[in-house]
C-alpha cells in the first residue's frame, strides 16, 4: 500500500471525518436507520468515529409498517448487540393522528414517511439527521451537498444550497432548522458491497438470495404477501431472488438472483445494466422529477 | 485501486454534459434504465440524437432550460481507478461553482470549442485552477468533428494556452483533441485524428500520476474530537484524539508537539479504521493517543517540535467572495479553519482581481458574488496555518455570515504571486 490510500479507504475517512465534525458541532444529532445496506454501512462508520466510546446518538426508524420482517428482526438484533437507543417514528400513529392520509389505491406509505419523519424531528429537537443516501443514486440526489440544510418546514431548497468548500463544513443554521447529513454521498452501490465484505458488516437476510413466492408485474418481481397479494389475473411462482434495497414492502421488488453472498454480489453489481432504483422501486418511475419533488418537500 | 477526483468546466456550448456522457456511456457506467429514459426524453424533446446531455441534468428547471445550475456529482470506475466527476456550470455563478467543485480535485478538465478556440471564459477557468492549485489541468478541444479533424487547429489552440498558461502556476498542462458527440478520443483513440499521439482522455485519467501530490513531510494532525468512554469500565482511562491526517506521516513513537499548549509528548498507539496500525498517512481518519496526559481538545494541533505551521491572529488571503450580498469590511464575519470557527474582520483590502484578464483592480472598497480579491483578516485568537501553496487543509478557511449562517467566502492564505500583475 505505501503512502497511497484506496478508494474505499479514502471514502471510509471522508465520511469519518464528516460524522466527526456533525458530533461535535451540532447539538441534537441522531442516524437514520432503515435496516437497508446503506443505513448498516452508515452506523458503523458512525461506530467507528467515536470508538472505543460507545455511540450515544438516537438511531431513528421510520416504520412504515409495511415492513419485511427480517427486516425488523435485524433491526432489533442490531440494536440490542450495540446497545443503541432506538427511536421509532410510527406511520401508522402520523395515520391514526390523521396528520399522514392514505391515497386511496395507493398502498405504498414511501410518500407518507415523510410527514412522520418530520413530526419525529420535531418531536425530539433534533437538529442534524445523519443518512444513508448516495449521490449515484439519483439525479437530484447528484446535486446535494454532504450536509444538506432544511428550513423550519424540513424543505430542501435546490437553488439556494450553501457552497462547500474544501471539507470545511458550516454547521451553523437558525432555531428549528436542522441538517441531512450524507457521510456516504460519494459512495456508489459497488463500493458498499465492498466496504460491507471489507469490514464483514452484517445484513439482513433478504439482500442474499432465497425462495420466495413472487408474481411479475410491470416486468418486476413483486413477494406475495399480506400486503400485495396476488391479482386475479395474475399467476404467482416460487423464485430464487433477493433484494437490491429493502423499503416500504408495497413498492420494493425483488431481483431474480443466485448470489447468496458478498461476492457474488458484488460480481452481480458489477456486470449488472439495470441501476438500483430501475430494478427495485416501483414509484420512482412515475416522472422524471419524483425524486426532485419529494426531496422538496422533506423526505429522505 | 485509487480515486481520482476531477472538476469539469465550461459551459453547455462547449459540449461538457455530452462529454460527461459519453465517458459515462463509453465506459459502461450507465444503466440501461438511466439510458432508456434519456432516450424517451431526447424524443420528447425532439432531439435528433440521444441527448447524452440529460444525464447529468438532475434539476426539472435544468432539463427544462438545457442548463446545468448546481455542481453535479457523477461516478465512474475503470478497473484502473475510481473517479469522481465535479460537473461545474460555466456561465451561471461561474466562479463560485468552479471553486466549490474544483476545492478538491486532483485535476481540472477544461472544456473548449473548436470553433471558437481560447476565450475569456477559458483563460477564467485556467486561472481559478491555478488560484486553487490544482496540480494537473487537460485541455480538451471538443467538437473537432465540425473542424475536420484539423492537427493546425488543435495545435493552434493547444499553443495559444499553453502561452497563457506559462503565467500561471499549474504543474501539468495537456491538451487532447476530442469530439464528445462522435467519441473520437474519448475512451477510444480516435481514427480520424492519426496525426494525435497522446493518450485518448479516459486513459490519461487512468494514467496520470498524482501520487506526488500530497504532502508527506509536514506533520499537521487537527484535533477534531476528544474520546474518552469514560462510563465503559473497561475503557476508563482511555484518551484519544480523532481527526483526518492533513499532510505529514504520523508514526507510533514520533515526538510530537500540541499547539496552542506547547506540551511535548509521543506517539503511544494509532487506532485505524480497521484496528491498531503502525503509521496513518494524509486523509487518513485516525485516532491518536498520546504517552501523556495533556490537555488537549477540538480546535488543537499536532505537529512535529522542529516543524511548526505558522501561528498568528493576522492572515492574508486570496478571497473568492460566493453571496449576493456583498462583502462588508466594516462588519465581523466568521471564519471557520481546520476545526476552530472564530471571529473575523477584514483590516485590508488590496485589490480585485478581474479573472478574465487577470489585472489588479485597486480602487476597490468590497467583493461581489463571483469576485476574487486579495484581504487581510484580523482573528479574534491565534490559529495555527500554513500557505495554501503547502498544504491546501491549513492554509484554506471558509467565512461565515453569522446574521444568514451563509457560506460568503472561500479564502487561501497568502496564496500570492501566482501571475504577474
Amino acid at each position: 500500500m505505501g503512502n497511497e490510500i484506496s478508494n474505499l479507504e479514502a471514502l471510509e475517512a471522508e465520511a469519518i471525518h464528516l460524522i466527526r465534525e456533525v458530533l461535535t458541532e451540532l447539538e441534537r444529532p441522531a442516524l437514520l436507520f432503515s435496516g437497508g445496506k446503506d443505513s448498516a454501512v452508515l452506523l458503523h462508520l458512525a461506530m467507528l468515529a467515536v470508538k472505543p466510546k460507545k455511540l450515544w446518538i438516537p438511531i431513528v426508524h421510520i416504520d412504515t409498517g409495511h415492513n419485511f420482517e427480517e427486516v425488523i428482526s435485524y433491526r432489533d438484533k442490531i440494536i440490542s448487540h450495540f446497545d443503541l437507543n432506538l427511536i421509532i417514528g410510527s406511520v401508522q400513529d402520523s395515520i391514526d393522528r390523521k396528520t399522514a392520509v392514505e391515497e386511496p389505491g395507493n398502498p405504498s406509505r414511501n410518500k407518507l414517511q415523510t410527514v412522520t419523519l418530520l413530526e419525529t424531528i420535531e418531536d425530539y429537537k433534533f437538529d442534524a439527521l445523519f443518512g444513508g443516501a448516495r449521490r449515484d443514486e439519483e439525479k437530484a440526489r447528484a446535486k446535494e451537498r454532504f450536509l444538506s440544510h432544511r428550513d423550519a418546514f424540513g424543505q430542501w431548497n435546490p437553488r439556494g444550497q450553501k457552497p462547500e468548500i474544501w471539507h470545511l463544513y458550516n454547521t451553523k443554521h437558525h432555531t428549528d432548522e436542522h441538517f441531512r447529513v450524507f457521510p456516504l454521498s460519494n459512495w456508489t452501490e459497488l463500493d458498499v458491497w465492498k466496504y460491507i465484505k471489507s469490514r464483514n458488516i452484517e445484513l439482513p437476510t433478504i439482500y442474499y438470495c432465497h425462495q420466495r413466492e413472487v408474481v411479475r408485474r410491470n416486468s418486476m418481481l413483486v413477494a406475495v404477501t399480506d400486503l400485495t397479494p396476488k391479482l386475479e389475473d395474475e399467476e404467482s411462482f416460487v423464485a430464487t431472488v433477493r433484494y437490491r434495497t429493502v423499503g416500504d414492502k408495497t413498492c420494493t421488488a425483488a431481483v431474480e438472483s443466485l448470489s447468496s453472498n458478498v461476492d457474488e454480489i458484488i460480481e452481480e453489481t458489477q456486470t449488472s445494466r439495470i441501476s438500483e432504483r430501475g430494478a427495485t422501486r416501483v414509484d420512482d418511475k412515475f416522472s422524471e422529477a419524483a425524486m426532485e419533488d419529494r426531496k422538496k418537500e422533506g423526505y429522505f | 485501486m485509487e480515486l481520482l477526483r476531477f472538476a469539469t468546466a465550461g459551459s453547455v456550448d462547449d459540449g461538457k454534459s455530452t462529454l460527461i456522457g459519453r465517458l459515462l456511456y463509453d465506459s459502461k457506467s450507465i444503466f440501461e434504465d438511466q439510458l432508456q429514459a434519456v432516450e424517451k426524453t431526447s424524443l420528447d424533446r425532439g432531439d435528433e440524437y440521444v441527448n447524452l446531455a440529460l444525464l447529468t441534468d438532475g434539476l426539472r428547471a435544468e432539463r427544462e432550460q438545457g442548463i446545468t445550475i448546481d455542481v453535479a456529482y457523477r461516478y465512474f470506475s475503470t478497473p484502473k481507478r475510481s473517479f469522481i466527476i465535479a460537473d461545474t456550470p460555466g456561465h451561471i455563478q461561474h466562479t463560485r461553482n468552479m471553486v466549490t467543485g474544483a476545492s478538491t480535485a486532483d485535476l481540472v478538465l477544461v472544456l473548449v470549442d473548436a470553433r471558437n478556440g481560447i476565450i475569456e471564459q477559458t483563460r477564467r477557468h485556467a486561472l481559478i485552477a491555478s488560484i486553487l492549485r490544482i496540480p494537473h489541468l487537460v485541455l480538451c478541444v471538443n467538437k473537432m468533428d465540425l473542424m475536420d479533424y484539423s492537427k493546425d487547429v488543435f495545435e493552434s489552440i493547444k499553443e495559444e494556452f499553453q502561452e497563457y498558461a506559462t503565467r500561471l502556476d499549474i504543474k501539468d498542462v495537456t491538451a487532447i483533441p476530442v469530439s464528445a458527440l462522435t467519441g473520437d478520443n474519448v475512451v477510444s483513440r480516435s481514427l480520424n485524428m492519426p496525426w494525435y499521439d497522446g493518450y485518448p482522455l479516459l486513459r490519461f485519467l487512468e494514467e496520470v500520476y498524482i501520487g506526488s501530490d500530497r504532502n508527506l513531510v509536514d506533520l499537521r494532525f487537527p484535533v477534531q474530537m476528544v474520546i474518552r468512554p469514560i462510563s465503559d469500565s473497561h475503557q476508563r482511562d482511555f484518551r484519544g484524539y480523532g481527526g483526518q491526517l492533513a499532510s505529514g506521516i504520523l508514526e507510533k513513537g514520533t515526538e510530537v508537539l500540541a499547539l496552542p499548549s506547547g506540551f511535548k509528548s509521543k506517539i503511544a498507539r494509532i487506532e485505524g479504521p480497521d484496528g491498531e496500525i503502525e503509521q496513518a498517512v494524509p486523509y487518513q481518519s485516525v485516532v491518536v493517543c498520546l504517552e501523556d496526559d495533556i490537555d488537549i481538545s477540538r480546535g488543537d494541533m499536532l505537529c512535529r517540535p522542529n516543524n511548526k505551521p505558522i501561528i498568528g491572529q493576522d492572515i492574508t488571503s486570496m478571497l473568492c467572495w460566493m453571496s449576493e450580498v456583498p462583502l462588508d469590511i466594516k462588519r465581523k464575519y466568521l471564519i471557520k479553519h481546520t476545526t476552530k470557527t472564530l471571529k473575523a474582520m477584514v483590516t485590508k483590502l488590496h485589490y480585485r482581481l478581474n479573472v478574465n484578464t487577470s489585472h489588479r483592480d485597486l480602487n476597490v472598497t468590497s467583493l461581489e458574488l463571483n469576485e476574487i480579491g486579495r484581504a487581510d483578516f484580523r482573528l479574534s485568537s491565534p490559529i495555527f496555518f500554513d500557505d495554501y501553496k503547502k498544504n491546501k487543509d491549513t492554509g484554506s478557511f471558509i467565512v461565515i455570515d453569522e446574521a444568514t449562517n451563509a457560506t460568503v467566502a472561500a479564502g487561501l492564505i497568502s496564496g500570492e504571486a501566482f501571475l504577474d500583475a
